[in-house]
């Protein structure tokens, strides 16, 4: 009966036949996300159990075309499937998904792992756009042709993935012998459709037509996709506004009421100034995450993005890159770290490393609060022509400098006479982003950015904390606090290789921190500003103070040298795992650091040179 | 005919696909995604600078490609239709 050894199960599939949401769908939300030992090839793996009772563990593989690996995803998939990737069991069963809808290339890939002789399901996902398509499959006679049991399933839909799962209660059934090594999977793929698929009506992808005719149109298609970026910048600056002031409060009362609890003293203090105060600045920017993260994943699911790609090729390939790259630097809006892990899918390896090499250029999610803490405390609130607000267009002007200099930078990396990268991209049919699908895809990234918070960054606000607060001011010192400790002395020490920027010892305090996690440089500038001050929301006493400490030319300065803001320590430690090469991580430290040295020299001497 | 001079929204007939070097991986890559003899192919869309990249359609799956990329597919030459002179 029901054995104790978990049933190993791989899922392998084509890009784009809805193999991930099938996954969720199965596995719900018992998954676990890493990485395959010895590659950064994201390894997802979930467990469930059969109606009957039956344990299984589930192995979600990247998407491929075929077994004849191009890429390190590709490579995974192969070895995991043929039972030879180190460190993986081979699979007591495959389930091969196809698209009801994209047959014809879909089989290829399943005949393919059919060659490998291992027990095997397939399953005909998105079977119900397929039925509204017209399209009328015969599944006994499928079923018959292939040698192997076939189920039906809708991956987006609950309850979607039932007959897999009842599917699962059955005996494996061993494939046929294999077809002769020089068979035409093509003839065979031909054969087999004019058997199994009838076509009830003229069927023809009326809504791919119909929206690439707008979507991919030289000039719509630019407009929309404009106007999908600007919703999405604008979602991420005004609609997380309320939230973020909630999660603030919350916060601070936190502070106040451990405040209140705990006698007064050095305990009471690392607890609220260091520890409170440090994890608030941070998760307040839970929403902003979650959102553009959300925007970006619903984009990606709904078959938008390889269209974007798509519009922007020739830009990137100016620049020396392919359309491909485009994903990648997106995601690094969000975040560099998952940005670098997405340039898995770009197959050249040239083309791959400028990628990386420019993806920390984006302006990610975590430098907003330097940004918008300067902004708002130097900016003023003004309209222009009535409709730009001018902090929005700083902005908007900062995250523009960050992608002009990456294809700049992209631009000098081309060698001349290279070969040109390839693109050959699907366009993947369009669907509705399954709601729960989406919300584990959120709930992983925000795990994962909490788990930052949990770890890095209360650890360096404590270290902080620490560093400003000890050792204490001599009976009768005349300076504030800060000057005698640790802290204020390292940034003294720092203070002539910045003071041509314009910085003061203050903030030559929080690059330190920053370093680690830029958005942590507040709260460094907060510790080191109101150092026993009894509010958490310390960002908010902030930009008054330092818009009254500050000159313009400094703020502006620390600006221009945030939008390079070299060395995000978490930024650095993915390049070296994506590349393993410290090289890498030199050239990006290093390139990374010249430009925010040579902007920020630049914006302070012109601006104090227009302010008088 | 080379794919990457089918006009838009005309169909034709993939004759072979030619690899430009004895190991050409995209030439493969193309057979693999379906680009094979017999099949028909579309082009539904053209990039918004100069047309390149192409946007094909192949039995249900669309495919963006270059044109350096779809040189390598040559297409049947059709018999030419009344209302159609630019196939050349």
């Amino acid at each position: 009966m029901t054995s104790d050894k978990p049933l190993q199960v791989a899922l392998a599939g084509n890009p784009n036949c809805g193999k991930t949401a099938l996954f969720n769908q199965l596995t719900g939300s018992r998954q676990k996300v890493a990485n395959y030992a010895g590659v950064t090839v994201e390894r997802k793996m979930g467990k469930l159990v059969t109606p009957a009772g039956r344990k299984v563990k589930i192995l979600d593989l990247p998407g491929t075309y075929s077994l004849s690996a191009a890429s390190p995803d590709e490579m995974v998939t192969r070895d995991v499937c043929r039972g030879v990737y180190r460190g993986e069991p081979a699979p007591d069963l495959l389930i091969s998904v196809v698209a009801a809808t994209n047959l014809r290339l879909h089989l290829r890939f399943m005949l393919e792992l059919r060659q490998l002789g291992r027990p095997m399901i397939v399953v005909l996902n998105m079977i119900d756009a397929a039925g509204k398509q017209g399209l009328h499959i015969d599944l006994k006679r499928l079923e018959k042709e292939l040698g192997l049991p076939v189920v039906t399933a809708v991956g987006i839909k609950r309850g979607g993935a039932d007959n897999v799962l009842r599917a699962l209660d059955s005996p494996p059934v061993a494939p046929p012998p294999p077809l002769p090594d020089d068979t035409d999977l093509h003839e065979e793929i031909r054969r087999i459709m004019a058997l199994c698929v009838s076509v009830h009506e003229d069927r023809k992808q009326q809504l791919e037509e119909k929206l690439d005719r707008w979507v991919l149109h030289p000039v719509w298609g630019m407009c929309i996709l404009f106007v999908l970026l600007f919703i999405m910048f604008q979602a991420v600056f005004s609609w997380a506004q309320p939230v973020m002031d909630l999660l603030d409060s919350i916060m601070k009362q936190v502070a106040d009421l451990t405040r209140a609890v705990l006698p007064a003293g050095q305990i009471s203090n690392l607890l609220t100034d260091g520890i409170i105060a440090g994890a608030g600045t941070v998760i307040v920017f839970l929403p902003q995450i979650l959102i553009l993260f959300l925007w970006i994943l619903a984009l990606e699911e709904s078959g938008y993005l390889p269209r974007a790609a798509f519009m922007l090729d020739k830009i990137m390939a100016a620049a020396g890159l392919s359309g491909r790259s485009f994903i990648p630097l997106l995601s690094s809006f969000a975040c560099a770290v998952p940005g670098i892990m997405a340039t898995r899918t770009i197959q050249s390896p040239r083309d791959r490393m400028v990628t990386i090499l420019i993806a920390p250029l984006m302006t990610c999610s975590a430098r907003l609060p330097v940004y918008t803490l300067l902004i708002s405390a130097f900016v003023p609130s003004r309209h222009i022509l009535k409709i730009f607000n001018l902090q929005g267009l700083v902005l908007f002007l900062l995250y523009g400098a960050g992608i002009l200099s990456a294809l700049l930078v992209s631009r000098l990396f081309k060698r001349s006479g290279a070969n040109e990268p390839p693109l050959l991209m699907e366009l993947p049919n369009y669907r509705l982003p399954g709601l729960q699908s989406l919300a584990i895809e959120l709930w992983q990234r925000a795990r994962i950015f909490l788990s930052r918070v949990g770890s890095i960054i209360v650890t360096l606000s404590v270290i902080m904390w620490a560093l400003s607060s000890f050792p204490a001011p001599p009976p009768g010192g005349t300076l504030p606090a800060i000057d005698y400790s640790l802290a204020g002395r390292i940034g003294h020490f720092l203070l002539p290789l910045f003071a041509p920027l314009g910085f003061n010892w203050q903030i030559c305090v929080a690059l330190i921190p920053g370093l680690a996690a830029r958005e942590v440089a507040i709260s460094a500038l907060a510790t080191v500003y109101s150092v026993g001050s009894s509010e958490a929301d310390a960002a908010a006493q902030l930009a008054p103070l330092l818009s009254s400490q500050w000159s313009v030319a400094t703020a502006l300065s620390l600006l221009a040298w945030y939008v390079y803001a070299p060395q995000c320590f978490s930024t650095l430690a993915v390049i070296k795992r994506e590349t393993r090469s410290w090289r890498m991580v030199c050239i990006t430290a290093g390139y990374l650091f010249g430009m925010a040295y040579a902007a920020s020299l630049l914006t302070y001497h012109i601006t104090r040179f227009f302010s008088g | 005919m080379r794919l990457s001079k089918l006009p838009l929204y005309e169909t034709a007939v993939i004759d072979r696909v030619t690899p430009l070097t004895s190991s050409d991986t995209i030439a493969r890559r193309l057979s693999e995604l379906g680009f094979v003899p017999g099949e028909p192919v579309r082009v539904v869309a053209l990039g918004p600078l100069g047309g390149d990249p192409m946007a094909v359609e192949i039995g249900f799956t669309r495919f963006a490609l270059r044109h350096s990329e779809a040189e390598r597919i040559i297409l049947r030459t059709p018999a030419p239709l009344p209302d159609q002179k630019h196939s050349a």
